[in-house]
């Protein structure tokens, strides 16, 4: 075959390898994703839907009751309605009042029911200029 | 006063800096005088800055306390080795690290290029020094994050590094991300100069190469660490978890692992310049990302950094690199256009354009899953994310092939590879693919998860081939030189080290692999609520909770398990314990304090070639907040001394009553009641012992976990030996640096065809042909030499040389 032409299919290829693996991940992300909300935003939202929740956990509303941990999260900014929520599982060692987490899960009759193993709290480390702690 | 002094330095280094951009331009026509200055402000700046972090640091290590960043990140309780880390937990230290460090490298490079590249390296000293420039005034101007930041009046203690940092790992897993980070910096600020002079053959690429390795290396050093800091202390047992800061490092690293492998081939046959042109803009960009991801607050992650001031600052250093560039090279496609095309698709260089494209596209998958969030709120008006299957889905198939690849490039010699010896060196490896695969599916399990399964075939290959590729090397060696294997082998690598050093770290990423498939896919995780005495079986071992232990200190109150697991006739014991700490720099909490503090994960873990048994406890402690908060209601009623206080606290009450009339009794009844309270402390945890709470238990069976480990090392290892500066084989006359540099690049190319004909990769009439070309090659640069300075006489035994190299 004549290398021009040689060149050219292998293009073809490569560039529809690529096109096919953007598509792919395009699709895929929107359908994969859950949705990322606020407390505020979940009061009232609708059940059987997963949502990634991100919020603060409020200080000193941390119980836990046999296996499941109860705690109330309000939004990342302090503000809002806060949300009950429970959660069985073990916990990552960052978690307690007051600390950020992003939870996975559903609301059930105004309580958000988290998924086990979904809930991360964000690590605590560094580059905060403001210091709320 | 030290404050001031460094503050005063850091400026004076960001005007040295800022100057030595400007001397470098005024200079770019080749005055020696503007260079000259130029190079030695990049020095002069690296020494100020190198004085600002002794500063920082000797701050730290007084415990003084009127540095604000010492304050806020140190306490006096701290351990020093962990004082000396808790600059870079900082904002502002992690900033002045940057800079240091890109000082360092900047200063390096220009010391290695001093006498080459002279078009060049106006221009690249310029980049590097304006990032550099960049970076400093960044400290200075952009608001809250100058490290010399004063408090006044200081106060007596700090408020400690959160205990969850303080892990030896800890210490050096940010300089080695940053120092990767910053290394980058070099080869793109050559590159720019090499793009602007329109000096596109591989001098810049060899004149940094070294830089990218090292760049590279430390970026996947400080991966590995991390991985190992969330495996070890986080108590949940994954060491990944597609976080966006952990995807923003490995980016730069995929980038730059391609990079790496495509300036070969430019080095070598002059092809793919755009291509390299764009991957290193690519990697320094994704660097910069990396940086600007974990002080931006943009998106969300595990690593809450908080939105800061900085953000908006590297955002626009981004757009202008990316955007620059682009332009850039937009500008000189016609001088980066090569003539010669890849000869055949099988070569190393066509296997090293897929292996790219593989890099890229994995690469362009996490970006796009990292981005998600913003790039959904941009269509649907909400942030959604993308979990962890999501990445896996991707990302799996590319790694299986890459790991595939990893094998199948180092079998085939440049330009060209007969069929016939395609064949000969692929058998082997092949077969050894074909028996783990039968191996695999006879004794195990492993084809229940077909990647892994595929994973595991592919990794036999390569690491069948890769251990082939040193056999046949060491018995070319020996077939000239004689002596016994091993010690052929030692020479043959110590004399190829790029080589053979590249064929270490494939292995390594090979082992690596295994290690990460075997544990993701056939992981058995169960998470178990036990009281003392009571057993679960997982993954057929037996786990008895034997019992509860209980430590306290001034601290922290630690509540631990003893735990017995039989595997077989095995048995071992672990002790995961979890640590409770008060929070430093508050005093006089009370007990209840020692709970409303950070807590951590100290891990049960039997490590082993098998498998990991991994252990977390988290004991029920409500009893034991109840306890505090009734003895806490005790210490207020001694010091209140209203009615029905018990006799035993008479006397504590009566010596607060004093010490409130007089101050100077103040330390003496704190530190009673201190003691006071430790002592209750005390009888608590013991309590905790004897009530047998229950603790809930996380236990994971890893398989071959350990090996991702040793597979990381073994890496760094190759790289290592990829990197040590081969012996001087001539004196090099004092003659045009550059084209010593080519006519060894040339030697060494002409070495490696011989060791691969020796080796059997190449056929006699592929060889004949090879070598025919790169003498005629390296005679032409040798002409060039003798006619340009006409100081070159040289000897026969000069172009004979190579034969003997092997």
């Amino acid at each position: 075959m004549d290398p021009q032409r040689k060149r050219k299919i292998r293009l073809v290829v490569a560039l529809g390898a690529a096109v096919l693996l953007a598509v792919a991940l395009v699709y895929t992300s929107f359908s994969a994703s859950s949705e990322a909300k606020e407390p505020s935003q979940l009061i009232g939202a609708a059940p059987g839907k997963s949502y990634d929740m991100t919020g603060k956990v409020v200080r000193g509303s941390v119980r836990r009751n046999g296996d499941a941990l109860r705690f109330r999260v309000v939004d990342r900014d302090g503000g809002g309605e806060s949300m009950p929520v429970t959660y069985s599982g073990t916990v990552p060692d960052p978690f307690r009042g007051g600390r950020e987490i992003v939870l996975t899960g559903e609301v059930e009759q105004g309580v958000f029911v988290g998924e086990p193993d979904t809930l991360v709290t964000k690590c605590p480390s560094k580059f905060t200029t403001s210091n709320d702690s | 006063m030290t404050a001031s002094l460094g503050s005063a330095l850091l400026a004076l280094a960001f005007l040295t800096i800022g100057f030595a951009a400007v001397a470098a331009l005024l200079g770019r026509n080749g005055d020696e005088r503007w260079l000259l200055a130029s190079r030695r402000a990049v020095y002069g700046t690296c020494a100020l800055l190198t004085v600002c972090v002794v500063l920082i640091e000797s701050a730290f290590l007084r415990d003084d306390f009127s540095f604000h960043i010492v304050q806020q990140h140190s306490s006096i309780e701290t351990p020093t080795f962990y004082k000396l880390a808790a600059m870079w937990s900082s904002q502002e230290g992690s900033l002045l690290l940057w800079a240091w460090v890109l000082s360092i490298a900047s200063s390096l490079a220009l010391y290695a290029t001093r006498n080459r590249l002279r078009e060049i390296v106006p221009y690249a000293t310029a980049v590097m020094a304006g990032i550099g420039a960049f970076f400093t005034g960044l400290m200075l101007f952009a608001g809250g994050v100058n490290p010399f930041a004063k408090l006044s009046p200081a106060p007596i203690d700090g408020i400690g590094l959160n205990p969850l940092l303080q892990h030896p790992s800890m210490m050096v897993h940010p300089p080695m991300l940053y120092s990767g980070y910053v290394a980058f910096t070099i080869p793109f600020a050559f590159a720019i100069g090499a793009l602007v002079t329109r000096r596109l053959d591989a001098s810049w690429i060899r004149a940094t190469r070294r830089f990218a390795l090292i760049a590279w290396a430390l970026l996947g050093f400080g991966l590995l660490l991390g991985a190992r800091w969330s495996y070890t202390e986080l108590g949940w047992g994954g060491y990944w978890a597609w976080d966006p800061v952990e995807n923003a490092a490995l980016m730069p690293w995929l980038i730059g692992t391609a990079f790496l492998h495509s300036i070969m081939v430019q080095e070598k046959r002059g092809m793919l310049k755009v291509w390299n042109a764009c991957l290193v803009v690519a990697t320094f960009s994704l660097a910069l990302l990396g940086t600007f991801l974990v002080r931006s607050g943009v998106l969300q992650s595990i690593h809450a950094f908080g939105d800061s001031t900085v953000g908006p600052y590297i955002l626009g250093l981004i757009a202008v690199v990316v955007l620059g560039s682009t332009a850039l090279i937009v500008s000189r496609l016609d001088d980066l256009r090569s003539p010669k095309r890849i000869d055949s698709l099988a070569s190393r260089e066509a296997v090293f354009v897929v292996n790219n494209l593989l890099l890229v596209a994995l690469c362009a998958t996490i970006f796009w899953g990292t981005f998600f969030p913003l790039i959904s709120e941009l269509f649907t008006g909400s942030k959604s994310s993308l979990a962890a299957p999501w990445f896996d889905r991707y990302t799996t198939p590319l790694a299986v092939l890459l790991v595939l690849f990893t094998g199948i490039g180092p079998l085939l010699a440049w330009r060209r590879v007969s069929w016939a010896t395609a064949k000969r060196v692929f058998l082997v490896p092949a077969i050894a693919a074909a028996a783990t695969a039968v191996v695999l599916l006879a004794f195990t399990d492993a084809a229940q998860s077909l990647w892994a399964f595929a994973l595991f075939v592919f990794a036999g290959f390569s690491l069948v081939g890769l251990a082939q590729e040193f056999w046949r090397g060491a018995a070319a060696r020996r077939a000239l030189g004689g002596g016994s294997m091993p010690a052929a082998l030692v020479a043959v690598v110590s004399r190829n080290r790029r080589r053979y050093g590249g064929y270490i770290v494939h292995a390594g990423i090979a082992v690596l692999l295994i290690g990460i498939a075997a544990s993701s896919s056939f992981q058995t995780k169960r998470d178990v609520v036990l009281r003392p005495g009571q057993s679960a079986v997982v993954d057929g071992r037996q786990v008895t909770y034997v019992r509860p232990t209980a430590h306290v200190d001034k601290l922290a109150f630690t509540a631990g398990a003893v735990l017995r697991v039989r595997q077989g006739k095995d048995e071992f014991t672990l002790r995961p314990t979890r640590r409770f700490y008060r929070p430093t720099g508050v005093p006089g909490g009370g007990i209840s304090s020692y709970f409303a503090g950070e807590s951590d994960s100290e891990i049960g873990l039997k490590a082993g070639p098998g498998s990991d048994f991994w252990s977390a406890a988290s004991p029920n402690i409500s009893g034991v907040q109840r306890h505090a908060r009734a003895a806490d209601l005790g210490f207020k009623r001694c010091v209140g001394g209203g009615p029905g206080v018990p006799p035993q606290c008479r006397a504590v009450g009566a010596l607060m009553r004093a010490a409130l009339a007089n101050p100077s009794l103040r330390p003496t009844a704190l530190a009673k009641i201190e003691q006071l309270q430790l002592a209750t402390a005390k009888q608590i945890a013991t309590g905790y012992v004897d009530e047998a709470a229950p603790v809930t238990f996380r236990i994971i069976v890893d398989p071959l976990v350990t090996w991702m480990w040793i597979g990381g090392l073994i890496a760094l290892a190759g790289a290592l030996i990829g990197l040590w500066p081969a012996r001087r084989m001539r004196r090099a006359p004092a003659g045009d640096a550059e084209l010593e540099a080519l006519k060894e690049a040339k030697y060494r190319e002409i070495r490696d065809a011989e060791l691969d004909h020796a080796a059997g990769k190449l056929s006699d009439e592929d060889y004949a042909l090879l070598n025919a070309e790169l003498r005629k090659e390296a005679v032409e640069i040798l002409d060039r030499g003798n006619g340009a300075s006409g100081n070159g006489h040289r000897g026969a035994g000069e172009t004979e040389r190579p034969s003997e190299l092997v």
